[in-house]
């Protein structure tokens, strides 16, 4: 489309809509609440261009068949949801090893195990990080709005290709099933990153594990003139298992230090009030909404509440955390879950004493009244 | 179609693990095990060139050459 | 092209124990490889995990040694997004009908195009010989001190009623046969199954009292026969060899592309 498009839609459409701008095509998936539409959507649509759906027999299956399409020049995705991104996670840690760029959605719900399915919930923020077994770094997103649904949608993808790395997108049931205003913007308007190939030619040896001077890996699809072995294994440049205690040293040096060394690239987040506040609300997703909402009408009556909305979670945006909540009184971290950015926010901060977590684990979306009970009695107004 | 006639058996003593399974099953006990536990050409002026000992070296390590296979090169 | 092009020489001597199985389908796959004249940029192999899966590294085609039973998964991301690869697929017994049962199943009921290749040694090898779901009843394994009281499946059985379109069964004693079949299979449209027994003599021979290499393909040879040989009319108890189903079906790459031809009606 040349021209921006005006839709009305879920999240979860809101992120179809993203991973078609921002080339998908080959989604595997499983049905599961609340992340279903996802798979329906790209089921009517990726055929419409050409591209590749199928559901497959599992959550598991669903992320190897990505992984495996990634391998043969693919953009690829999967959509899920609490116990099938528990289900993903060996296969995870096999795309983190092996370097293979995909996106994987978690809608998040109620959990642990089945849990509250059609309930909200950000009760996977630390399985995102830690899910897998073994040291790795990985890249999170997030998102409040459907709009940042699609726009972060579209930044996965990119970040996906730019470091080789599976990124997740956590968004949450009560932003993948509200229905609100998206436009999609004309093509060209956000830029796209593509699968960065090699030009080393047919005939020469191809490293497929040696990174440039810049960090990035140049790939070569699967069914190409250069044909190398992919494994879980530790490996060394040409993807041959190895446990040569240097390779070993350097690849999991190598998988830590291309992410948390280009945090600030990868960092993303919104200032809502910011200047001069005092009271500093750090949130994310749905909670996020709540949190814009109260400090606006705070605002408004002079009080000064800000926001800092985060939208990559991983790796943990602990400097600019430190260097927005410098100087407040207290902030406030609006979750929905027992604290498992809170945590992270105490630990980034000058005075972890004066961090508070305003949370709500019952299913319901936190309201502005929640956070403004616990504002009171953080202000000492009583309870 | 040309009788095969044997050139040589090459034998790579590098991948030979001695199991014994082409020396075992060799319809004219040409093979044998040496002092190093590899696989020689002990009798090949008896070979038959059926390559059996090449299809089933679970090591790859054996190879019937034969005059044919040069030809055909 | 010999045999020795489709390898990457630079990773032998392979990590296989003296007389192991799994070298010899490696031989066999390859001799099939070179007779059907495939271009080796044309193939990927993925594997699982255990001894069967190193085959991978040892090939020089595209190839991808992923995780434990989920290999024939990977195989379908691979196949599916580009149906003119040739996808290869060597699977030991725990890992194709174990961990990796559901996988073998649905890829078989899909039809997808590809050759998986059951490496049946009986036992798990890598881990040091437990016994897998094709020991089969009164094995000893490790954790079988007192014998196996869990039943085997049938591979050919199972892939057939699963759906898949070749299914047919061979040993490592019969490696002319099982060039023939793996040939066929790989030239075969649709999901193909071959099952190989392969012997495994460090654990499964050892513990269950069946010899060494040599003695282990002489059992293969003693209790099997061809499909149809008066050999196995006289005696049922042998284990059939042959080819089990060969036949037409839809494939799966195939039939997506005529859902594509209906939801961009026809301008794809």
């Amino acid at each position: 489309m040349n021209k921006p498009m005006i839709k009305f839609v879920q999240g979860n459409e809101a992120c179809v809509e993203g991973a078609l701008y921002a080339g998908i095509d080959f989604y595997a998936g499983y049905p599961i609440t609340p992340s279903t539409e996802v798979a329906e959507l790209l089921a009517a649509k990726l055929p419409q261009k050409g591209g590749k759906f199928i559901q497959m027999e599992d959550e598991i299956a669903s992320m190897c068949a990505i992984i495996g399409a990634s391998l043969t020049g693919h953009k690829v995705m999967t959509a899920t949801s609490g116990p099938g991104f528990s289900l993903k996670q060996e296969a995870l840690g096999y795309a983190c090893m092996a370097e293979i760029p995909c996106v994987v959605v978690n809608v998040q719900r109620g959990g642990p195990s089945t849990g509250n399915p059609t309930h909200v919930s950000q009760g996977d923020v630390n399985q995102a990080r830690w899910g897998t077994h073994g040291d790795h770094s990985i890249i999170a997103l997030t998102a409040s709005n459907h709009q940042d649904v699609f726009a972060m949608t579209v930044d996965a993808f990119n970040l996906a290709e730019t470091y080789r790395t599976p990124v997740i997108l956590l968004l949450d049931e009560a932003v993948g099933h509200m229905r609100e205003k998206l436009v999609v913007p004309e093509k060209g308007a956000i830029p796209l990153v593509d699968r960065l190939r090699t030009d080393v030619g047919k005939g020469v040896d191809y490293h497929p594990y040696l990174p440039r001077e810049d960090g990035r890996l140049p790939m070569s699809d699967f069914g190409g003139d250069h044909r190398y072995n992919v494994t879980g294994l530790f490996h060394d440049m040409w993807g041959f298992p190895s446990n040569n205690p240097t390779v070993v040293n350097g690849l999991l040096h190598h998988l830590v230090d291309k992410i948390e060394n280009n945090i600030q690239a990868i960092t993303r987040y919104k200032e809502h009030f910011l200047d001069g506040a005092e009271y500093v609300l750090v949130s994310y997703g749905s909670s996020a909404r709540s949190a814009i909402h109260l400090a606006k009408n705070r605002r408004a009556r002079g009080e000064r509440i800000g926001v800092l909305e985060l939208q990559s979670l991983w790796p943990f945006p602990e400097a600019l955390i430190r260097d927005r909540c410098r100087g407040a009184k207290a902030v406030v971290v609006v979750e929905m879950n027992m604290g498992q950015v809170m945590r992270h926010v105490k630990a980034a901060v000058d005075d972890p004493e004066r961090v508070f977590l305003a949370n709500r684990i019952d299913g319901k979306l936190i309201t502005p009244t929640d956070i403004k009970k616990l504002l009171r009695v953080i202000q000492g107004m009583g309870v | 179609m040309a009788r095969l006639k044997l050139k040589e058996h090459a034998i790579n003593r590098e991948w030979c693990k001695g199991c014994g399974i082409c020396i075992h099953f060799c319809p004219k006990q040409v093979l044998e095990l040496d002092s190093m536990e590899k696989v020689v050409a002990a009798r090949p002026e008896d070979c038959i060139c059926c390559k059996l000992c090449e299809l089933r070296c679970p090591d790859l390590a054996i190879e019937v050459l034969t005059d044919q296979d040069e030809k055909n090169e | 092209m010999s045999v020795k092009d489709y390898l990457r020489e630079r990773y032998f001597p392979h990590m296989w124990c003296p007389g192991c199985g799994h070298g010899t389908v490696l031989n066999s796959l390859l001799r099939a490889v070179e007779a059907l004249g495939l271009n080796k940029n044309d193939i990927v192999m993925t594997s699982g995990i255990g001894c069967s899966a190193r085959i991978s590294g040892y090939v020089d085609f595209h190839s991808l040694h992923t995780i434990h039973g989920r290999a024939l998964t990977f195989a379908t991301g691979v196949k599916f997004s580009k149906p003119e690869l040739k996808l290869l697929v060597p699977m030991g017994d725990g890992d194709a009908l174990a961990i990796g049962g559901n996988h073998f199943i649905h890829a078989a009921r899909r039809n997808i195009d590809m050759t998986a290749i059951v490496m049946n040694n009986r036992i798990y090898g890598m881990t040091g010989g437990q016994f897998s779901p094709l020991s089969g009843l009164g094995k000893k394994a490790t954790t079988a001190p007192y014998l196996t009281i869990d039943n085997d499946f049938d591979v050919v059985e199972l892939s057939r009623a699963a759906g898949a379109s070749f299914v047919a069964r061979t040993t490592t004693y019969h490696a002319l046969e099982a060039v023939d079949l793996l040939k066929r299979a790989i030239d075969h449209k649709g999901f193909s199954v071959v099952e190989i027994l392969s012997q495994c003599p460090t654990h499964f021979g050892r513990k269950n009292k069946e010899g060494d290499a040599v003695n282990m393909l002489e059992l293969y040879k003693a209790n099997t026969a061809k499909i149809g040989s008066k050999a196995l009319k006289e005696n049922p108890a042998l284990l059939a060899r042959g080819i089990f189903v060969d036949e037409n079906r839809p494939e799966y790459c195939e039939e997506y592309e005529k859902i594509i031809q209906r939801a961009t009606g026809g301008k794809k």
